[in-house]
């Protein structure tokens, strides 16, 4: 019976998850080394993989710094009241809900070219949607929850007891924070992150819609992915994709490593 | 007292700025999709998701997502049931594999099936000796859901299983239960919240995928286009009242679901 079990559990992984993996990892060398490396190194690969980099620093940042600190307030503020506080809570999940192209859509019709803040942002002669702006600002929206998510159940499982204590030997607010509390949630900080950097690396379906995918301007690695297949030069989409996989792979590798590490500490 | 009076400020900065930043990133979007939807009235919603193509591409959807889903409750439940109880080579390595289609960029899944199933791949070839097709039909539409969707169901049951007390099983067994009869009243009955709950999330995540979809599923209006395809075609054809009504329909349904699977998991705290 037990190893019934294990052998169709194996069998299920090897065929969903291992066999996909292996395709990718041969089909790039379809055409020998030197179809992998032209089809990383054409112009379009190359920027395409710049604009990918560019969004994934920017979302990082800004998604980290919003989310620590939204994640302090919606546990500690008492200025929100306890419902509002619920409420709001509730609300920090919908990005997880929302399909990545409705997202995308909700950017198109806020900001778009035919929209009152669109109108106005163009004839300052700024672009938001079918640029760069319009890229962040959705990889932003899909990536929202993620700090905040593995922030908050540290904060509450801390409690308050040692940061009122260095409150009351005469701590400021920022000393406190350093000294006390990001050591105890530097961890799931760091797992936040490489969750919004995995994401951001693979975020497809908001960043098509709200960047039109020009070549040259607004396409990013997963678009060109995705354009490559719809021109039938599937070795070359599977250069730019073998990439993108490693590097999420690295990147739950990394997790792995940091959870390990954290159990041991 | 300066110093207090300027760190009071601050504070307020903060605050204005995290709200605002929350707002307009996330409440004012979803707010904005809804009213663009009704903008033209009742009867225009109501039009654009009667279109035959629409209303289509909607119940395909929900169908694919379910097979996606209870697919995944039968290889989920196995899986994470066997990560846990059983100590074998290749568990840990098992085990990470798990997360692996969330690290995945889902434009990399969908050509991970495509070059897998594709007409001069060995599956393809011998499906199409038995005289089926699978890439650009129904299953490769679902095979890209499982795929997606392979880690919430093990995940969701895998805490649940590792808190299960042995001495609830012992019990079972001490008083002459079999196996068979111990895995079903005692065992079965403590995974369920964990497996409905990881249903859901899968489910809602199924009905919402695109990237692995369209490139898998050959997106023939009637037939193999999905719902957020739909919208995506819809955008790119600029009717954005079409694919703001077909949004609603899948957003009202992911919200019901995501509200559901909170108060289930609220329950379970509280009880």
């Amino acid at each position: 019976m037990r190893r019934l079990w294990i052998g169709l559990t194996f069998l299920v992984f090897a065929l969903l998850l291992g066999a996909p993996v292996v395709r990718i990892a041969m089909g790039a060398w379809n055409d020998g080394w030197s179809g992998f490396a032209g089809g990383l190194t054409r112009p379009e690969a190359v920027h395409a993989l710049a604009m990918t980099g560019l969004i994934v620093v920017a979302v990082t940042v800004i998604n980290t710094v919003f989310g620590v600190m939204l994640a302090m307030y919606l546990v500690r503020a008492a200025w929100l009241g306890p419902r509002l506080k619920k409420l709001l809570n509730s609300i920090v999940d919908l990005p997880f809900a929302v399909s990545p192209v409705i997202g995308g859509l909700m950017i198109v019709l806020l900001l778009g070219p035919d929209s009152a803040i669109g109108g106005l942002l163009g004839a300052a002669g700024i672009k938001i949607v079918y640029a760069l702006p319009g890229m962040i600002l959705a990889t932003l929206f899909v990536t929202f929850p993620l700090v905040i998510r593995e922030v908050m159940p540290v904060l509450q499982e801390i409690g308050t007891q040692q940061e009122e204590a260095a409150a009351m030997l005469g701590a400021y607010g920022w000393t406190t924070f350093r000294r006390v509390t990001w050591p105890q949630i530097r961890w799931s900080v760091v797992y936040g992150i490489v969750l919004t950097v995995a994401r951001s690396l693979g975020e497809f379906g908001a960043v098509l819609v709200v960047s039109g995918n020009i070549l040259f301007k607004t396409q990013t690695a997963t678009t060109l992915v995705y354009q490559d297949v719809e021109n039938f030069s599937l070795t070359s989409a599977n250069a730019v994709a073998l990439v993108l996989a490693a590097g999420s792979v690295a990147l739950l590798l990394l997790m792995e490593w940091a959870k390990s590490r954290q159990k041991h500490a | 007292m300066s110093s207090k009076l300027k760190n009071r400020w601050w504070g307020w900065g903060f605050r204005s700025a995290v709200m605002l930043y929350f707002i307009i990133l996330i409440v004012l979007p979803i707010l904005g999709i809804y009213g663009q939807s009704l903008s033209d009235g009742w009867k225009a919603f109501m039009d654009n998701i009667r279109e035959p193509l629409a209303w289509k591409s909607v119940q395909l959807t929900v169908w694919m997502a379910l097979i996606a889903t209870a697919v995944n409750i039968a290889i989920g439940t196995m899986a994470g049931w066997v990560l846990i109880r059983y100590r074998f080579p290749g568990r840990s390595l098992l085990n990470s594999m798990v997360d692996l289609p969330f690290a995945l960029p889902t434009a990399v899944a969908g050509l991970m099936i495509l070059l897998l199933l594709g007409p001069q791949s060995p599956i393809g070839r011998w499906a199409e000796h038995f005289g089926f097709s699978i890439l650009f039909h129904r299953p490769a539409i679902i095979i890209a859901m499982v795929f997606v969707t392979f880690p919430f169901v093990i995940r969701a049951i895998q805490p649940l299983l590792e808190e299960l007390d042995p001495a609830e099983e012992e019990a079972a067994y001490t008083m002459g239960a079999s196996r068979f009869k111990t895995f079903f009243r005692v065992i079965f009955p403590n995974m369920l919240p964990g497996i409905a709950s990881g249903a859901m999330l899968a489910f809602s995540r199924a009905l919402a995928e695109f990237g692995a979809v369209v490139l898998v599923a050959g997106n023939i209006p009637g037939r193999t286009l999905i719902a957020s395809v739909y919208i995506f075609g819809e955008i790119e054809s600029d009717n954005a009242a079409g694919a703001a009504a077909v949004s609603v329909i899948l957003l009202t349904l992911s919200f019901l679901i995501l509200w559901f699977v909170n108060h289930l998991q609220s329950r379970r705290r509280t009880a």
